[in-house]
């Protein structure tokens, strides 16, 4: 617990790590009397890669959620690289600030389903937001996009709809288009959860290349194990709306301490 | 009753200039009914407190009397209280108003049927509201309920000969006129059938040829 909800000195003349990107203190979130989100407080520190993995209905998505200001939290502050995202003792009137909406710009996501704007092509899905949001001119806007395709592989899609893609260029285009808003931190929901087998790979592959060469802030909720343990520079168990453990993912997978980690480990691994 | 021809024809004009209102009627009733129904649709989606009350209040009023009457009202009685145009204004205006209530519903179906996922994604990016409803939501929502809004062209086409009891002069009050005139009805009723079905029966292939065309695409 910290001591107080005042705003943190940030010029103090000590040596302190680094102020972490992602804050959150005493966040829960509850739907009726079930509780989604019990009390969290979870940091993640400038440019750190997360893997949070954990079962169903655990309240992993939820954080994602909550930060991309999909979720209004029940209670408690988050904040987004120094600014606040959420302030739920400030009453409900933080929902759609001038102040969320410019904190928000830093974080973008990729969803389970993609969710590209089916009637837009590779291009269009890309250019609309640089162009509409951050103010860029359509020239500019369109070169960095045509980079941003070819960085996920698909400079030759560019002028095809999401229904003429595979489910696994869906999700590269959706990769390049969240990428194209410059975000400080980047939220994947189980970004290969709802592709064929055949097509995880050439996602993954992306997002391994993003994690090497980027100093971007990943935050991910996958059950792709292996994939967390090698590109995540931490994992945290979540089980039942609380963290109950975190750690390198050398220690998480190889030698857990806590017994639920353990198990649900055991039952993911298994097959 | 035996069909004359020679007659038919000489009245063939005169009905023809009435069929020309009726579809000049049709035109720019359903340009209004389109736009005002997109727009309650969109204001009641928006929740804003009193106005979508108003709206909900509208659409159920004007979908719960029938058309006759509020042509009736809106040309005999309003100019009581000072408001008042010509018949075919006024025509235009009621039959306009009263399918905006039932085109507001099928904009409200098109888009409660662009999944959340839409939304989502427009959020996640910061698109401001009036890029996420006039460039995300609002494209697919239309594109699905074109077929719908098409056969309530074709309703509105036929409807529009209620506005004959508020004098104004389309193809079915033309067809009254010159039957009464002339103590002939069998001439000009069945070619005002005629001509209602000529221009109907190719504008319900053309929305059926839009249904195909529009249909959801996954």
């Amino acid at each position: 617990m910290r001591p107080s909800t005042e705003p943190q000195p940030r010029t103090s003349g000590v040596a302190l790590p680094p102020d972490p990107i992602i804050r959150f203190e005493n966040v829960s979130k509850n739907w009726g009397t079930n509780h989604v989100l019990k009390s969290l407080n979870f940091d993640v520190a400038p440019g750190e890669k997360v893997s949070i993995i954990g079962p169903s209905g655990s309240g992993k998505t939820t954080i994602l959620r909550i930060l991309m200001t999909l979720e209004t939290p029940s209670e408690g502050k988050v904040t987004v690289d120094g600014d606040t995202l959420w302030d739920v003792s400030l009453g409900q009137k933080v929902r759609e600030t001038r102040q969320l909406r410019e904190t928000r710009k830093k974080i973008g996501m990729v969803f389970q389903q993609f969710n590209l704007f089916p009637h837009m092509t590779a291009m269009e899905n890309i250019i609309e937001a640089p162009i509409h949001v951050l103010g860029m001119n359509k020239a500019e806007a369109r070169e960095r996009a045509a980079e941003l395709l070819n960085l996920v592989g698909l400079g030759k899609h560019m002028n095809h709809t999401p229904p003429q893609m595979s489910g696994g260029q869906q999700q590269r285009v959706a990769i390049a288009r969240a990428l194209a808003m410059r975000p400080k931190v980047l939220l994947f929901d189980e970004p290969t959860s709802a592709l064929d087998p055949e097509l995880i790979g050439e996602v993954l592959n992306v997002i391994r290349n993003l994690a090497h060469t980027t100093d971007m802030t990943m935050l991910m909720v996958t059950h792709e194990m292996r994939f967390a343990e090698e590109i995540s520079d931490r994992v945290v168990m979540f089980d039942n709306g609380a963290a109950v453990e975190s750690g390198p993912p050398a220690q998480i997978f190889k030698d857990p301490q806590q017994e639920r980690t353990r198990s649900f480990l055991r039952a993911v691994l298994q097959h | 009753m035996i069909w004359d021809n020679a007659f038919a024809i000489s009245i063939l004009p005169i009905l023809l200039q009435g069929l020309w209102t009726t579809v000049h009627i049709t035109v720019v009733g359903t340009l209004l009914a389109a736009g005002l129904g997109l727009v309650f649709a969109v204001l009641r989606r928006l929740a804003i407190p009193v106005l979508s009350k108003v709206i909900a209040f509208l659409v159920v009023f004007v979908r719960g009397t029938p058309l006759l009457v509020q042509a009736y009202v809106a040309f005999f009685v309003l100019p009581s209280y000072g408001i008042s145009f010509d018949a075919l204004t006024t025509g235009i205006v009621v039959i306009g108003v009263n399918y905006s209530a039932y085109m507001a519903e099928v904009y409200r179906s098109g888009i409660q049927g662009v999944s959340k996922g839409q939304w989502e994604a427009a959020t996640a990016l910061s698109l401001p509201g009036t890029r996420t409803w006039g460039r995300i939501v609002l494209p697919q929502a239309i594109r699905t309920v074109v077929p719908m809004l098409g056969n309530y062209l074709i309703q509105m086409f036929k409807d529009s000969a209620v506005l004959s009891a508020i004098t104004v002069v389309e193809l079915m009050a033309t067809a009254q006129a010159i039957g009464s005139s002339n103590f002939r009805y069998l001439e000009p009723l069945t070619l005002a059938a005629l001509l209602f079905l000529a221009v109907s029966y190719p504008a319900s292939r053309l929305v059926n040829r839009l249904e195909r065309r529009y249909a959801p695409q996954h």
